[in-house]
């Protein structure tokens, strides 16, 4: 009997740890596709709008069916891999990977690095694409066939990169999936109505809290996968997000009274 | 051979980025966690640790470069 009495409130916690991942599961997805996929779509607007957009649009398809190919290669491959080894692996990317972006967020969050700027990134695209000369290949203006389909590419490689490690380590690959595919509806959407840069997209809000899931998710994946037992099961996953969070914003305050001068340093595509 | 090199390039700078010292570091702090735990010490507490140390001493190096 006593043990009935136990199990009731562990499945009850469960459920709920569930649901918590779940939402930051499609949360995490959604808001990482979304600001890669706003990068994408200045670079596409950037060369379809000055150079026509037929080539544009065929580097764009390319793009994506290469991007799909890795996902219907990987998701299945990765299927096979036992979770504890696929969680240990998985959080290991995740973990340099996120800390990367919350690093760079840091750094900008306190003034190191200037923020990113959607719309001078647009006019940087735009002049480089009016500059560039004419190169006809297999029917195509070869500049912009090149350029958008290198830039939905590697935007898109993040993109397919977190979907796949989110979904796979919490087998939930369809979810995550639903969340990249939210993100690319609602920037694409956007995108044709402005027609133009979505510098309204707070980029570098939503980069900071990418990079805080990133790596709150592969620090409780990896340690997961090296045997840990957390301590209030997947609950404690919003302890790591809310520790690493409150010692990320302490390092912003730390920097921001450490910076002597700000550096008025061009923005990084 | 150019295409290779580019290729791995290309990986190291998706996945390591930067501060190799940092992913040298979560390399360390992961084995670190899987040596403990399988020792009978539950380290739940080791990895979140090592995460805000080791980016706390990657923003110092960088911050200082910057100054």
């Amino acid at each position: 009997m006593g043990g009935g009495s136990d199990a009731a409130p562990r499945r009850s916690r469960h459920h709920d740890a569930v649901s918590t991942s779940t939402v930051l599961v499609i949360l995490g997805t959604f808001l990482a596709s979304a600001v890669e996929m706003v990068e994408a779509l200045t670079i596409v607007l950037g060369v379809g709008i000055v150079r026509g957009w037929r080539s544009t649009l065929i580097g764009v398809g390319a793009a994506l069916i290469v991007l799909a190919a890795l996902v219907a290669a990987l998701g299945p491959a990765l299927s096979v891999v036992p979770i504890e080894t696929l969680r240990l692996i998985v959080g290991a990317l995740l973990l340099a990977f996120g800390l990367q972006w919350l690093r760079k967020a840091i750094l900008r969050s306190s003034g190191y690095t200037p923020l990113h700027d959607e719309d001078a990134a647009f006019r940087r695209h735009r002049e480089e694409a009016a500059k560039a000369g004419r190169d006809e290949r297999a029917g195509l203006d070869w500049y912009s066939f090149t350029v958008a389909f290198k830039g939905v590419l590697l935007e898109g490689l993040e993109v397919v990169f977190i979907v796949i490690s989110f979904g796979s380590a919490q087998n939930k690959i369809g979810l995550a999936a639903a969340g990249a595919a939210a993100a690319f509806v609602l920037v694409v959407g956007a995108g044709v109505l402005a027609r133009g840069p979505l510098e309204q997209v707070p980029e570098n809000t939503i980069k900071y809290a990418v990079g805080l899931l990133l790596t709150s998710f592969g620090c409780f994946w990896g340690a997961e996968g090296a045997g840990v037992d957390w301590p209030g099961d997947e609950l404690s996953l919003l302890g790591v997000i809310a520790f690493i969070g409150a010692s990320s914003f302490m390092l912003v305050r730390v920097l921001r009274r450490r910076r002597v001068a700000p550096a008025p340093v061009e923005a990084p595509a | 051979m150019k295409y290779i090199r580019s290729f791995a390039l290309f990986w190291w700078n998706f996945i390591v980025g930067d501060d190799w010292r940092v992913a040298a570091g979560l390399a360390v702090a992961l084995g670190l966690t899987y040596l403990l735990t399988h020792e009978g010490v539950n380290a739940w507490w080791l990895l979140p640790v090592a995460i805000v140390l080791l980016l706390a001493g990657s923003l110092w190096r960088e911050t200082r470069r910057a100054s």
